[in-house]
């Protein structure tokens, strides 16, 4: 059996590791246009900060592909698949052929069609080890930087540059930071603490043209700049699967065991759109856990042991300036709410489950609640109330947590005597 | 109360260089000794609240408390103890009748310490319990007066019923109420895995429990608790309770907050009442009226149990185990003063009552003197401490003994003797939920079973050294015992010659 | 493989299992040393609610959330115990997020702290359940 994978990422581990469990002796060949051993890419905003080194940011061990006897192919970049030969095409024209193949492509940086852009000097995107080494360069003493979007990417950024002496503004379209992970007021909370760090903020506004090095605003401010990171958001790289007739959309389309429309052919990661099980919606989630466990699902199935994912929610886990956000599903319903105006928490749930919360500050336990959306656990099987307060395993029934902490399940929970609680 | 007239007993001592504040003192004590000081961030104790059961001590995970004695006295003499006084200070405020628990405290005699055991010495050899066979196992109920024969010369072999013990020590009764569930369950499954029995106590049988049956002696007493057919038949013998070694001819009172669904569930009567153990059985006024309930309970069970009659040790015990051998009762259990009890009047549990060394020693002669020593028997308790103290009482006429303060103080009792405030914090005696599930009976099943089989290597130890290789040669067996620093009178009641003669 | 298991019958809120694990953390061979005046950080958290009580601990279950979530691949399972690696642990706390049980917890150097079986450390059995007075935490292979 020979696998090959296109891309390097968090998607391509999982694959191979699952492909591993199953089949010790097939090939499996990874390509990747990056030249590096496979890291982490989240990371490189903790590069900057200089609380993380290349070597530490390597997401497996050095011994990773000896040890998964995996053929590496970095630096080259996948041009076109042949599906009837079953081969992938790559840039100086070898073939690769295959008999199953995951594309777990990545996405890439959206460059807006800003007029004036082409012209601006020191402008970077921030996905890739490449970007964050290219960025840093370019960074001197009060630096002035202009951060485009002050979504995840644009204010991880932020944070990477904080320890650099460099003036940091944010200019984004919505009136809200984090927009597509918090609600009005935990955008708030985070603002406050954001410019609490000096980082300036022109929200609700947008960049018309650039003059140079001067970033024209629709309200006809201007900001003068050094460095510009284009921070606006990604792209799925759905060519490879598109060219061949494969079903995409904003992403690649994929099922519950990820596989494309096309037999044979595999996808996982940030270049996929899949079923969000808290809204039902099949969206992009270029999230590295639901990377991962799409590339294992899709490994699993490759070397022939079926398998379904259908668990992936949105779900983000982030820590700016020493405030942890965590939030997870969709945000409808009725909502639980309580905040001192610095910590918050807002719990969204309707017909008898959880959809999706918002924590800012006290995120401990908060993978109970994931957990409640993940399994889409009724909500009348458990204390509600009191979960909504403390998450913890107190708010399920005693049978519940005998099973879960793995107790005596069976001997004897019917006995009468020596428990002091009955539900 | 402006005037305190007592001083508490106890000191609490913390070593603060130890104590990490971890709390497990204030949690554990259900005593409510220990305080968090949240502003110094100490812990503090209020010694006048502690009991000495040690929970606090034994849970401390740096070894930061003792309890000491406290040196406050009064001004004590011979004859006024600061016992004495602060009785008196108690009565003074209370208008009541003193309470404790547990076995009588006071310097009586303990004539298991003044008797020494014998062992072979080149003419007669001792056995190595390690390389030879030792039999501890004893059969306990009526034995026939001869071996009888039918016409081919067979022996018949028609006993009445008989239990089989692996060893001659049983788990006296403490009933369900008095001691909680896990302290039953854990007793109930050593039995089971020792091969001995328990005792229900006068609190019924609980459901879950009825599979330990044939490890099990039911007991039925004088408030007749928990007593029907199923209940008479679930277990291996049927014990009569006429009297306790702690309370002789005092009844027994569990108070009605100890008395919830599971408890009246078993004792048959309604949640939340006093049980009441009246002083008699009121059905019971002679030996005759006793032979009647002896005789009803075989009949109830088809013949098939033994029926014990438990009696507290009395002065005139000799005669009435005579009564009993002849009402019919295929044991006797005699149980001494020191006998211990979940809540006793103070002044009995104190006065009243003999050692049962004496009693056993007396009642095996009445009973061997009128030739009825076959018809029953002998079970010894109050008190039996240790292994040595069960070879003793074997010696002295014992078929076997009963332990029940050894038991406890192995599942943690700590002799507090604080069991009538229901707020064991060992989780034995009390119905507090919290403080019942302290005892796993996983753990206290293995520790009474442990323990036991620690002094059936002892006794076999100490038969050996006698040359005696079989427990049943052992009984009655007072050659092998010498009394030191006893009296002509002791010696000749105990039936045992001084040490040295 | 060994785990340890929880059973909340036997569990008597005492919370010495949290400070058996803080000590075992400490490398101290002293309690009172190791702990005096430190408020701890235990791996093992005992819930508790109007008499009902029980630890929790890593599960280390055998599809871990958090070890295919961790975006630093500090978090791994060597000998079906999982491991953090510190060095390479960011804070991110998406395994925070991630675990059912709520497990996992931050450390006071900002890395992620959870339960990782101190078996090397104690005699073969994890300290949390030697500490334990009455069985509720137990280490018994019971199967997956």
């Amino acid at each position: 059996m020979e696998y090959v994978i296109i891309g390097n990422s968090t998607a391509a581990v999982g694959a191979v590791e699952a492909i591993r469990r199953n089949d010790k002796t097939g090939k499996i060949v990874i390509i990747s246009n990056e030249k590096y051993h496979v890291y982490s890419r989240p990371l490189i905003s903790y590069l900057l900060l200089g609380k993380t080194d290349e070597e530490r940011m390597k997401y497996r061990n050095d011994d990773f592909y000896s040890e998964h006897r995996c053929e590496l192919k970095l630096g080259r970049t996948a041009q076109r698949i042949d599906v009837q030969e079953k081969r992938v095409i790559l840039d100086d024209g070898e073939s690769v052929s295959y008999d199953r193949l995951l594309v777990a492509s990545g996405s890439s940086p959206v460059v807006p069609p800003i007029p004036g852009l082409e012209k601006v000097r020191n402008k970077f995107t921030f996905t890739t080890l490449d970007d964050a080494k290219s960025l840093e360069k370019a960074l001197f003493e009060n630096a002035r930087v202009l951060i485009l979007g002050a979504g995840l990417i644009g204010l991880k950024c932020a944070e990477g540059l904080s320890k650099r002496n460099v003036e940091i503004i944010c200019v984004d379209l919505s009136t809200r930071v984090l927009s597509s992970i918090l609600d009005d007021q935990s955008s708030e909370i985070m603002k406050q603490h954001l410019e609490d760090h000096h980082i300036s903020f022109y929200l609700g506004r947008q960049v018309t043209g650039f003059k140079d090095n001067v970033a024209c605003l629709d309200d006809n401010d201007e900001i003068p700049f050094d460095v510009l990171v284009l921070a606006v958001g990604v792209r799925p790289n759905v060519n490879l699967i598109k060219d061949i007739g494969g079903k995409t959309n904003r992403g690649i389309l994929i099922d519950e065991r990820c596989r494309t429309s096309i037999p044979d052919i595999y996808a996982a990661g940030d270049c996929c759109e899949s079923m969000d099980i808290s809204s039902g919606q099949i969206k992009q989630m270029a999230l590295l856990p639901n990377a991962y466990m799409q590339g294992e699902c899709a490994g699993m199935n490759m070397s022939g042991v079926d398998c379904i994912f259908d668990k992936a929610i949105p779900m983000n886990a982030i820590g700016l300036f020493g405030k942890h956000i965590m939030t997870a599903g969709t945000y409808t319903g009725q909502t639980y709410y309580e905040s001192d105006g610095k910590d918050y928490k807002k719990l969204f749930y309707s017909n008898n489950r959880l959809n999706g919360f918002i924590l800012i500050g006290n995120i401990e336990k908060a993978g109970i609640y994931t957990a409640l959306i993940r399994e889409k656990t009724p909500l009348d099987t458990l204390d509600f109330e009191l979960i909504c307060k403390t998450p913890g395993l107190m708010a399920f029934s005693r049978e519940t947590r005998a099973e879960k902490l793995g107790g005596v399940i069976n001997e004897y929970l019917g006995s009468p005597v020596g428990i002091s609680c009955v539900e | 109360m402006a005037v305190e007239y007592i001083q508490p007993e106890y000191e609490v001592v913390r070593n603060q260089e130890r104590c990490i504040v971890c709390r497990v003192c204030e949690r554990q004590c259900a005593n409510q000794v220990h305080e968090y000081l949240k502003d110094s961030n100490r812990m503090v104790a209020d010694d006048s609240k502690c009991v000495n059961c040690h929970r606090c001590v034994a849970l401390c995970p740096t070894r930061a408390l003792k309890i000491v004695k406290s040196p406050h006295t009064f001004k004590e003499n011979t004859n006024w103890s600061g016992k004495a006084i602060s009785e008196i200070y108690k009565q003074a405020e209370s208008g009541g009748v003193l309470l404790s628990s547990m076995g009588n405290p006071e310097n009586y005699p303990v004539y298991f310490d003044k008797m020494l055991l014998n062992a072979s010495q080149v003419t007669n050899p001792s056995i190595d319990p390690l390389r030879e066979p030792m039999e501890t196992r004893v059969f306990l109920g009526a034995k026939p007066e001869r071996i009888e024969r039918d016409e081919k010369g067979r022996i018949i072999r028609s006993l009445p019923p008989q239990i089989q013990l692996s060893m001659p020590v049983m788990f006296s009764a403490m009933s369900y109420g008095s001691i909680s569930y896990n302290a039953h369950e854990s007793l109930a499954r050593a039995a089971a895995e020792l091969g001995i029995l328990y005792n229900t106590g006068e609190g019924g049988l609980h459901e879950d429990l009825y599979k330990y049956g044939k490890n099990t002696i039911v007991q039925v007493a004088s408030g007749r608790f928990g007593v029907h057919k199923d209940y008479l038949e679930s277990g291996a013998a049927i014990e009569i309770k006429m009297g306790q070694g702690a309370k002789p001819g005092i009844g027994g009172h569990l108070p009605g907050e100890k008395v919830g669904m599971d408890i009246s569930r078993t004792r048959m009567i309604p949640e939340g009442t006093d049980a009441i153990s009246p002083a008699p059985h009121h059905d019971i006024y002679s030996i005759e009226d006793l032979r009647q309930l002896v005789y009803s309970l075989k009949e109830a069970t088809g013949y098939k149990k033994p029926v014990i009659v438990k009696i507290a040790a009395v002065h005139n015990v000799a005669a009435i185990a005579s009564g009993i051998a002849r009402s019919g009762a295929d044991m006797i259990a005699i149980d001494g003063f020191r006998g211990g009890t979940g809540a006793a009047p103070t002044r009995i549990r104190d006065h009243v009552g003999l050692p049962i060394e004496l009693a056993l020693a007396s009642v095996d002669k009445r009973l061997r003197d009128e030739g009825i020593r076959n018809r029953v028997s002998i079970i010894a308790g109050g008190s039996i401490r240790s292994s040595a103290d069960v070879v003793k009482a074997i010696a002295l006429g014992a078929d076997c003994v009963y332990i029940a303060t050894a038991a406890l103080v192995a599942l943690g009792c700590h002799l507090c003797r604080s069991c009538h405030t229901g707020k064991c914090n060992w989780g034995i005696a009390t119905q507090r939920p919290d403080l019942v599930k302290r005892l796993n009976p996983n753990i206290g099943f293995r520790r009474l079973v442990n323990l036991l089989t620690a002094w059936q290597h002892e006794i076999k130890e100490m038969m050996g050294g006698m040359g005696i290789n079989s427990i049943e040669a052992l009984r009655g067996n007072r050659l092998m015992l010498r009394g030191v620093g006893l009296n002509e009178k002791e010696l000749e009641i105990l039936g045992i010659k001084h040490a040295g003669e | 493989m060994k785990r340890v298991y929880v059973n909340e019958k036997w569990c008597l809120g005492c919370h010495l299992c949290e400070y058996y694990c803080a000590f075992a953390s400490t490398g101290e061979t002293d309690m009172a040393r190791a702990l005096k005046d430190i408020r701890i950080n235990p791996r093992i958290r005992v819930e508790e609610c109007e008499g009902i009580s029980f630890a929790v601990s890593c599960r280390h279950c055998p599809e871990p959330l958090c070890v295919k979530g961790c975006i630093t691949g500090a978090l791994r399972k060597i000998d079906g115990i999982i491991t953090v690696d510190r060095n390479r642990c960011i804070g991110c706390y998406t395994c925070i997020l991630s675990c059912p049980y709520g497990a996992v917890s931050p450390s006071e150097d900002g890395a992620i702290q959870k339960c990782e079986l101190c078996i090397k450390t104690h005699e073969g059995t994890p300290r949390c359940v030697l500490g334990c007075p009455n069985g509720a935490i137990v280490f018994e292979e019971r199967g997956e």
